[in-house]
């Protein structure tokens, strides 16, 4: 040992060092590799999720954006039409008087048999005579009645002669011309008589039924006893009020919190309280909102049930603490220099924030009230608490009237018995609620950039 | 009308005032000599502050106790008998004397005592909003006048609106606070009045959930919380199962392998599914993913129903993946780059430092991140309301339908919403436990990353 | 792969051509991130069983070529290096060579304490861990007690093995991470200003390892402190703009320089 040289000894030992070292990196650089492929695999499942979720979402919904609809030239039998004719003024009568005879007029409008006017029609349409008038019913709207009368009751010259028009065929007959049931199913099983499936494949097949884009679902409100005319205005207008409270009140008390938290809360222990408050109010599950709703607005203040000022009100306390957190992260990204550039020209505290710091923040403010209020509008579970589930077939006139909303519609929908036809309407308002959703997001991704290149 | 002409006199009495403060201090203001402690505006904006704040104080008088008292006015006016009726009949002989007095009319006969009453009560009305708007213009005045007086060259009324709009902030803040006070009252005391039916014991150790709808006998039923617990627990098991390897991995690579241009592109899309709602989510669940678990479960023979535990945890746990991830990243890259480096330096590779550096270093951050995200799961209603089968029995088996505390408290409380029985009131016991479950949650969470993000700043 | 990278070291290190005492050797070395070019031309060897030292004043390239060193530089994304290092003849940029195996022989110190946060034990430990240099925990326990005897720590830490490397003192954490580059028995040790963050107490003690050590170790230091070079070196090389302006035997850089920038670096003229 004495006689070798350390240098060679130590070689020796550098040697076997190295070759243990060598022998384990296959081993590591393979263990590196997999971790990494791990990495990718797990990127790849979130991208997937993502990728299927639009995908069924789309697929399903996108056909129910169009819907069979019979154009067909429809005969007002003056037979058929036995009323009267409009009442107009007589002298000595009075506009309440006359307001009164007219309604009666209307009403009884609405008791004319138009089903059997939609049924010549279509019997002079297609020149069959046998079908049964049921069958033959069973593949119109329910709904569209209504439209032959308020066309009547516009214009009552009407009587006696054709016009053409656009009745939106059943739910059933849309879900059987888009094979959304399955056509070899036993009659029992269907939902259409045979007479009434055949009629409809003529139909189609001649080119009266065509597949066209449903403006209904925009315009119309929900229904029950009508499902192929069933539309979103009312649960739209719902969810609009709601956001505006949302944005009337969640934005300024949220924005004056965070500014009073970051720029002139002490450091005592009562800040340190809201400060956790809030902290955890960001992180209670929204449905404990809905029972303060309940408890409080609905229990308590006797609120309305239903209304969208109470859905506003709650919803305001949910995005409450997401707006503050939101501001405040904007606020604290404000370089100090600025602050103290303003108090060096001798601005005081409150002229410093409101002045100088405050319009820096915009477009975080902006920001964090995209995010409040697209969460807010995405919110399902609170509102059922507070009756927003409610079926309401009017568009609300006011935050204080009854109204569904567009989540909540969604969620009425996909429990309705006749899933053929619901699942895609379903889809389609998830489109409608996603599509709002994107826009806020695009609104205000352009916003900000506009506002930050003005700096 | 009403609402119009108040707008009116507010916004009058705003631009008056401003305007008085603003002129007066002006004239203080010599060119030669004085020189005012604050500018005009700020005088303007004081005299403004303090005018309108009598008139705004009247006016919110009238708007909370305005209704009880027109109220009181119209039942003075009716019959006794009527008043005597109490209810709904009341209630309906009241509406027909607001619909008389608003000149919208009624339907049927209009009875003389309701003609009177509705004519009396458009009187009141009438009086009534002048004297509050009269009232308020008034006393508007009144301090006005005084507002004006006190302006002087010495006055600091920079300051004095300035500690007012600092007063404002705070209150403002104390929303927050009155909402966690909110919830905590409402909670506590419903679950109270729940409690007098049904004995504690009963309910957080019952193994039975039968609240039985009818309304038959109060206490009727059994309210026990275990299943619903259990429930609860297993789809939030299942969901951080699914979430917890995807979303930290997917914060690894983004944070410590991806390319800039990979990480802006895939962090993103990622959180595309954070944005989403979560009935979309839970439609989801029902139409695309429990019919698939069930065809699934059938080729490999075991029974999975369509709506069951495993389907509402796996689609909440997609709904958690962004939430774990975009918070992970965030602590990943908090831990120091020297750090990591001294591993690098030392030949680790990245794996090696990833498993034996970055990730205990980070782990209090990520336990956080996973506590915050246990109790999201446990506390989000819609995926389960729609695909969990709201089945409330104690099942061991994920295939099975379970139902979940938010679950039951949808299903309790929709519906008519009467506040006197037991089966209303048990979701307000069920809103309770849910929230000191989270709130110790959070509490937990909050801390911990707190103590992490102060140890490496 | 492996075993022709095994043959062409093992030729490298038996060759007799190779000058006895230059460990490492920089040949015409550019380092650009991204656009911005940090290094020119830079030639410079380092000696075995020395210590180097590199001066010059901030941003004048001194680390960005001690980062080449041991391809630390390859964890910055937009950095990319034109030209040759050679650790005993084998260029450490061949695409052969394992980037874990050349980090293995050439460690490095950084200029901030970095304990990992785990003991003191496991901070020692993790190199040779990692490495897979221990056969058992006997093994272990002595690579670890003798780096720190090496790094002179362990008499200040024999007794709190176990306790968090994070809770010791400045100059303590250094001489931690010292002992682990050490534990590995790197052929390289490269300090990257390993004092700038400590008191003149502990930069002493730390100084004093560094000469120790040289009976060891080739070291490679970076220093923004003349008196530091001028202790702790037997060569310099001093750096400025990216360029590296002059390198000799520490005596003569500090004494009789021959280029004017070197000799207004070292009077204090700048820098």
């Amino acid at each position: 040992m004495a006689n070798q040289s350390p240098v060679s000894t130590e070689q020796a030992e550098n040697q076997a060092r190295l070759s243990r070292i060598r022998s384990g990196l296959a081993r590591r650089h393979g263990r590196e590799r997999r971790f990494r492929l791990y990495g990718l695999l797990a990127i790849g499942a979130a991208l997937a999720f993502v990728v299927i979720l639009f995908s069924m979402i789309l697929s399903k919904g996108l056909p129910a954006f169009t819907q069979a609809t019979l154009t067909i030239p429809i005969t007002f039998d003056a037979e058929l039409l036995d009323i009267d004719p409009r009442p107009t003024l007589q002298d000595g009568q009075s506009p309440a008087d006359l307001r009164a005879a007219d309604l009666r007029w209307q009403r009884d409008a609405t008791m004319l048999n138009w089903n059997s006017i939609i049924e010549q029609s279509v019997r002079e349409l297609t020149g069959d005579t046998q079908i049964a008038p049921r069958d033959l019913q069973s593949i119109i709207d329910n709904g569209e009645r209504f439209k032959l009368r308020d066309a009547f009751v516009a214009n009552p010259a009407l009587a006696g002669q054709t016009v053409e028009m656009q009745l939106l065929a059943s739910a059933n007959a849309d879900n059987w011309l888009k094979g959304n049931i399955n056509r070899d199913l036993p009659d029992a099983q269907q939902q259409l008589s045979a007479d009434a499936r055949a009629l409809a494949d003529r139909l189609y097949e001649d080119g009266q039924i065509r597949m066209a884009f449903a403006w209904h679902i925009f315009t119309n409100v929900d229904s029950r006893s009508a499902p192929a005319s069933a539309g979103l205005a009312g649960a739209f207008m719902g969810s609009l009020y709601m956001m505006l409270v949302v944005i009337v009140l969640a934005v300024p008390i949220g924005v004056a919190s965070a500014i009073y938290l970051e720029e002139f809360a002490p450091k005592n222990r009562l800040t340190d309280l809201i400060e956790v408050n809030i902290n955890n109010l960001a992180a209670v599950p929204s449905i404990v909102f809905g029972l303060l709703g309940a408890a409080v607005f609905i229990n308590y203040f006797r609120l309305p049930l239903s209304a969208p000022i109470v859905g506003g009100l709650v919803l305001t306390l949910m995005t409450l603490p997401t707006i503050i957190i939101a501001t405040r992260s904007a606020l604290r990204a404000v370089p100090p220099s600025l602050r103290q550039a303003a108090l060096g020209l001798g601005a005081s505290r409150t002229q410093m924030v409101f002045h100088h710091v405050l319009p820096v923040t915009y477009p975080g403010i902006l920001t964090a009230t995209i995010i409040g209020v697209a969460q807010a509008l995405g919110e399902t579970a609170p509102l059922l608490l507070i009756g927003m589930n409610a079926f309401v077939a009017a568009v609300p006139g006011s935050p204080f009237d009854q109204s569904s909303a567009l989540p909540v519609q969604i969620y009425l929908w996909q429990g309705n018995e006749n899933r053929n036809f619901f699942e895609a309407r379903t889809s389609a308002a998830i489109i409608v609620l996603l599509a709002l959703m994107i826009s806020l997001n695009a609104v205000a991704i352009f916003l900000r950039s506009r506002l930050e290149r003005r700096r | 009308m009403y609402s119009l002409l108040t707008i009116a006199l507010l916004l009058a009495l705003l631009s008056i005032a401003y305007q008085q403060g603003w002129a007066v201090s002006r004239k203080l203001a010599t060119p030669e000599a004085t020189r005012l402690h604050s500018r005009p505006p700020y005088h303007g904006s004081l005299v403004a502050i303090w005018t309108i704040a009598p008139a705004l104080v009247i006016l919110a008088l009238w708007a909370l106790f305005g209704a009880t008292a027109s109220r009181a006015y119209i039942v003075m006016n009716l019959p006794a008998e009527i008043v005597d009726q109490g209810g709904n009949v009341l209630q309906s002989a009241i509406q027909r004397v607001r619909a008389i007095a608003s000149g919208a009319g009624v339907a049927g006969e209009v009875q003389p005592y309701e003609m009177a009453a509705g004519a009396a009560f458009r009187q009141f009305q009438n009086l009534a909003s002048a004297t509050v708007l009269g009232s308020a213009a008034a006393f508007a005045a009144v301090s006005l006048l005084f507002a004006r007086k006190r302006i002087a060259v010495r006055l600091q009324a920079r300051n004095e609106v300035e500690r007012i709009v600092r007063y404002l902030l705070l209150g403002c803040s104390a929303v927050a606070i009155l909402t966690t006070l909110g919830i905590v009252l409402s909670l506590v005391f419903e679950a109270a009045r729940f409690f007098s039916f049904v004995s504690p014991i009963d309910f957080f150790f019952g193994t039975v959930w039968n609240p039985r709808f009818s309304t038959t006998g109060a206490g009727s039923g059994e309210y026990g919380l275990l299943p619903l617990l259990w429930g609860t627990v297993m789809v939030a098991a299942i969901a951080m199962f699914v979430s917890l390897p995807i979303g930290l991995m997917t914060a690894i690579y983004t944070s410590q392998y991806a390319s800039p241009r990979m990480r802006s592109l895939v962090k993103p899309v990622v959180e595309v599914l954070a944005g989403i709602p979560t009935i979309v989510y839970g439609f989801f669940a029902l139409v695309t993913v429990g019919p698939f678990l069930a065809a699934f479960g059938q080729t490999i023979g075991v029974n999975i129903r369509a709506t069951s535990a495993l389907t509402a945890g796996i689609v909440m746990g997609i709904m958690i993946i962004p939430f774990i991830s975009s918070l992970s990243d965030d602590i990943l890259r908090q831990v120091p780059r020297a750090m990591i480096d001294g591993s690098i330096g030392l030949g680790a590779t990245r794996s090696e430092t990833i498993k034996r550096v970055i990730l205990p270093a980070a782990l209090p951050g990520i336990v956080g991140a996973f506590l915050l995200a246990v109790s999201r799961a446990i506390g989000e209603t819609m995926i389960v309301v729609l695909a969990a089968g709201n089945s409330p029995f104690l099942r061991a088996n994920p295939g099975e339908p379970i139902s979940t505390v938010t679950v039951t408290i949808v299903n309790q409380l929709t519906g008519d919403q009467d506040f006197a029985s037991p089966q209303s009131l048990v979701a307000f016991a069920l809103g309770l436990t849910l929230f000191v479950m989270t709130l110790f949650l959070n509490m937990a969470a909050l801390y911990i990353v707190r103590r992490f993000r102060e140890q490496y700043e | 792969m492996n075993q022709m990278t095994e043959i062409a070291l093992e030729n490298a290190i038996t060759s007799a051509a190779r000058p006895l005492d230059a460990k490492m050797r920089g040949r015409d070395v550019n380092v650009f991130y991204g656009a911005k070019q940090a290094l020119f031309d830079v030639n410079l060897d380092i000696g075995e069983r020395q210590v180097t030292a590199l001066i010059g004043p901030s941003g004048c390239g001194k680390s960005t070529f001690l980062r080449c060193l041991n391809r630390m530089n390859d964890t910055i994304d937009i950095a990319r290096i034109d030209g040759s290092i050679t650790l005993d003849g084998q260029d450490i940029y061949d695409p052969k060579i394992d980037v874990v195996e050349l980090r293995a022989r050439v460690g490095m110190v950084f200029q901030k304490p970095n304990p990992f946060p785990k003991s003191i034990f496991e901070n020692v430990a993790y190199g040779p861990k990692i490495h897979g240099l221990a056969s058992n925990k006997t093994d272990l326990e002595e690579i670890v007690v003798t780096s720190l005897k090496k790094a002179s720590l362990y008499e200040e830490v024999k007794d709190r093995l176990h306790e968090p490397g994070t809770g010791l003192s400045g100059g303590q954490q250094q001489r931690l991470c010292i002992a682990r580059a050490i534990a590995v028995s790197p052929e390289v040790i490269l300090m990257d200003e390993p004092c700038s963050a400590l008191d003149p107490i502990a930069t002493a003690k730390i100084e004093e390892l560094i000469d120790e050590l040289r009976a060891n170790f080739t070291i490679v230091i970076v220093t923004h402190s003349m008196q530091q070079a001028a202790r702790v070196s037997q060569r310099t090389a001093f750096f400025h703009l990216g360029v590296l302006v002059e390198e000799g035997a520490t005596e003569q850089i500090f004494t009789a320089p021959s280029d004017k920038r070197t000799q207004d670096y070292v009077t204090g003229r700048f820098g």
